[in-house]
Parts: structure tokens; sequence; C-alpha cells
């Protein structure tokens, strides 16, 4: 069981002053991420921190070196997938990259991209269509650890049976193991598909538009803010997106509940995939 | 034939028990959980949810997180209610049963909007029972209803503990005619629930779950 001892209203408050902590300290603005995904977090932080109260848990982000560095790994739970949801990546390839091939040249930006699957996963696609070259590819999130992980390319080779399988259903072009280099239990990835990607520390809560874009994919990270970050994140995509961009969300993300569910044209509907309205 | 005609007679109705339990409780929320069994234990219950129910209702059953799930679209064929699949940040509306889709668990904001979320499975499940019946006890409190029905492993007790904390009250069917029993008879240990009934019985309380 989670440490649950306090009255709930006293957890919420003691919540509040540790994301405003955070914010106040840091830098790292979780004040409008939905309240139950982030107090289970802060529940497994608290057990796996060996803290009672959110308060002795604030003590440690405060006063302690790494405190910090620690909670933003529970904060920001890195659950992904090499090209998670095939019927995306298929929808992109049918869909979205006839398009592509008329730009002379192309910026992409995955918003949140983690540990980088999906990365690797859009790489792989550009250079299947020839596109990789002419393509300039952002990847940002606001955990250097993942961020990290993302440069380094490797992931366990437990992992490539089902990024194998989701490649073929998403219409990969070749044998997924062109891609990597298996040594002990890691599967690097091919450098060259990275040759092009910045990636870079950016906080959709806080930072700006950086770059005019022709395609973003930001998938599984809008359903841990609430409605008013939602709003922030895709004015900032509506921003950045060039004249008739594309946007690209998680399979059961929408945009129907935000103040951009006129901005944008819905391309692939059950593959959340979305045009800027011409408008 | 008249006597034979009758079938709600034959149905066990609402017990004393249940009744002093629902004396003057206003419910504004129940939530329904199941694993293996849930779809047939659901098909006796959802239907039987009048058109004029005032109350929300959610439903969660353990279905494959890589298969789109049908289940709204194929119990609003059968219910009174609409019923739809709950969506991110989609606000929670008296009178419609909504259902949690497959791969995300589900969460109920304080502010009655649906959340989705990626966390890890939670004893193998996502969507999880406990995420669900937890995030609904901290959001309704003593305004929601907790009902734990049929099923092989244990998701569904730590949430039914914690409506039971907040003050909600809990409902599980009886272990007894349960097509699979661990779910139920955990929550039974664990939580002592308010009422531990036959689905029959379960059916005939679940329209009176709302605010007098």
């Amino acid at each position: 069981m989670l440490p649950l001892n306090e009255p709930p209203d006293a957890f919420d408050i003691e919540l509040k002053m540790l994301v405003e902590a955070v914010y106040l300290k840091y830098n790292y603005d979780f004040r409008d991420y939905t309240g139950a995904s982030q107090k289970r977090r802060i529940l497994v932080a608290m057990r796996e921190m060996d803290c009672e109260t959110v308060s002795s848990l604030q003590a440690r982000v405060m006063h302690e070196p790494d405190g910090f560095a620690q909670l933003l790994q529970y904060l920001t739970i890195p659950v992904t997938e090499m090209f998670r949801d095939p019927e995306y990546w298929q929808a992109i390839r049918e869909q979205v990259v006839p398009f592509l091939k008329t730009y002379p040249s192309l910026k992409m930006w995955i918003a949140g991209c983690s540990t980088g699957e999906e990365v690797y996963s859009l790489a792989i696609l550009l250079q299947e269509e020839g596109l990789l070259e002419r393509a300039i590819i952002y990847a940002t999130d606001i955990n250097p650890e993942s961020l990290e992980a993302a440069r380094r390319g490797v992931y366990g080779l437990d992992r490539m049976r089902l990024y194998t399988e989701n490649y073929q259903k998403s219409g990969g072009k070749r044998a997924f193991s062109d891609y990597y280099t298996a040594a002990y239990d890691g599967a690097l990835f091919d450098r060259a598909l990275v040759e092009n990607v910045t990636f870079a520390d950016h906080s959709l809560a806080t930072d700006s538009v950086f770059s005019e874009t022709h395609f973003v994919s930001c998938r599984n990270v809008l359903i841990y803010f609430n409605r008013k970050l939602q709003d922030r994140v895709l004015g900032l995509f509506h921003e950045s997106l060039c004249y008739r961009g594309f946007l690209g969300l998680g399979s059961k993300e929408s945009i129907d509940f935000s103040s951009f569910a006129n901005r944008f044209d819905s391309l692939a509907r059950r593959e959340r995939l979305f045009r800027k309205s011409a408008a | 034939m008249k006597a034979a005609k009758a079938p709600v007679k034959a149905v066990p109705g609402v017990g004393e028990e249940a009744r002093a339990l629902l004396d003057g409780r206003r419910i504004e929320l129940v939530v329904i959980g199941g694993s293996a069994g849930g779809v047939d234990a659901l098909v006796g219950l959802v239907p039987a949810i009048p058109a004029a129910f005032r109350s929300s209702v959610v439903c969660i059953l353990h279905v494959p997180a890589d298969r789109d799930s049908r289940l709204a679209e194929l119990f609003d064929m059968r219910a009174a209610l609409p019923v739809r699949e709950a969506r991110d940040k989609e606000s929670i509306e008296p009178g419609i049963v909504y259902f949690a889709g497959s791969g995300y668990h589900l969460s109920v904001e304080r502010d009655r909007t649906f959340s989705l979320s990626c966390e890890p499975p939670v004893q193998f499940a996502r969507p999880a029972i406990d995420i669900l019946m937890e995030s609904c006890a901290d959001a309704y409190g003593p305004l929601l209803a907790g009902i734990l029905l049929t099923g092989a492993n244990y998701d569904g007790a730590d949430g039914m503990c914690r409506i039971r904390e907040r003050g909600g009250l809990t409902i599980v069917q009886d272990p007894e005619e349960a097509q699979a029993s661990a779910m139920p008879g955990e929550a039974i240990r664990r939580c002592a629930p308010h009422l531990v009934l036959p689905l029959s019985g379960i059916r005939a309380l679940l329209p009176l779950l709302e605010t007098p």
C-alpha cells in the first residue's frame, strides 16, 4: 500500500506547496498538471524516496543537492515505445508524407520526446521516404536524463521484438534490424538517423516557440495537463506550425475540449492527425 | 397466468439494510468495476438503469490494451441512458454511463472531468480499477457509490478501501455467485464493504443510487 497516513486535504495542501516550491526554486512548472496522476506520482516518489509526508519530500527537494533531480524522474514517467500505435505511423506515411515531399526543406518537432523512441521512429520513416536528409528534427523534453537517453539511442534488446512488430505493422519497408547494432543487452541505433536531430531542453509549460515547423508530434503529453495548460500548448503548436502544417497527438487525445478545437482540421480522425486550419 | 409473468417479484428487492444505508444519502457518481465475467455482469446491470437516472455512472472492465474497446458501443444499444467512452478532459454529466477505454488509465479529477494517463499497469491492468476508484473517491467523497463485480485478480480492493475511507458507499458482488470470486473476495476481506449482494440485488439497488 502507498503511504496515505495524511487526511487528503492536508495532502492536497502540501502537494500544492511542493509544486509551488519546485516552480520558484527550479523553474519547473507542474502547477497545471492534472491532479489525480500527479498525486499518484508524488505517492510513488514518497515511497521510493522514503518520505513519510509531502512536506518531508519538499524538504529533501529544497535542501538536498540531488533531491529535485530524483523527484523529476517520478514526475515525468517515460512510457513510450518505437512505432507505438503503428496505425499512427502508417497514417503519417500515407497521408502526411505526400505533402511533406513538396517542401524543399522540413522542420519537425517532437514535443515531449522522453527517451527518444519516437524520434528514431520518425527518423526511420523519413529515411525510407527519402526525406531525412532535408529534415531538421527538434526533439524536446524537460527531463535531462530522458534527453540524455534519447541522445544515446540505446534501447533494451528485449524490446526489439515488440518494436519490430510495430515497425512492420506501420508499413516499414526494410528489416528493422538494419537500423541497430546489437551489443550486450542493448540495441544501439544508427547514428546517421539523428545527425539532423537537435535534442533540447524545452518546457511546454513555460517556454515559447523557437522555430517554424511543418509537423509537430506530441503524443501522450497533453493528457497530463489541465485544460488551461492544454490550451497554452496547443497555442504554441499553432504558432509554430507553418500554413496548413500538421499535428499528431496520442491515440486517445483530443482537441475537442480546447479553445483551439476550431483551429485545426482533422486529417485522420482515429490516428489523431490534424492540420492547421486555413483561416 | 399473472404470477408467472411477474419477474420483478422473483428478484430479491432492496433489503432493510440497504434501505437504511441509503436513507438521506446523496449519490452523484456510481463507479462499477469488474474483470473476468464482468461483461456478462454489466449486461445484467446497465440496462436496468432507468432513463431518468440522475447520477453519473462510470464502468471499467479489464480489456486488452492493443484492441480498441467497443464496450461503450455495445452497451449503448442496450441501455436506456446514453453510453459513451470517457474522453480526456471531458466533463462528467449526470444521466450518462461512461466506459473506460483500453490502453490508458482513467481517472476522475476534482473538477469533475476525466483524465487519461499512461502510467504503468497496476496489477497487470491498464485501465486499472484501483486507479479509477481511488480518484473517484478523492473527487466525490461521500457522494460516491462503488460497486465491485466478478474478477479473477485483486484489482479494485485498494479502490474500494479508499471509497470507504472517504465516506462513499461500497457494494460488492457476492463471490459465491460471481463468475470469478477472487476480486470480490479480496475486496470483502480488505475493506469490509457496506453491502455484499448477488447481482440481482445490485440490479434492484442501482436505480436508487442517486440524490433523493
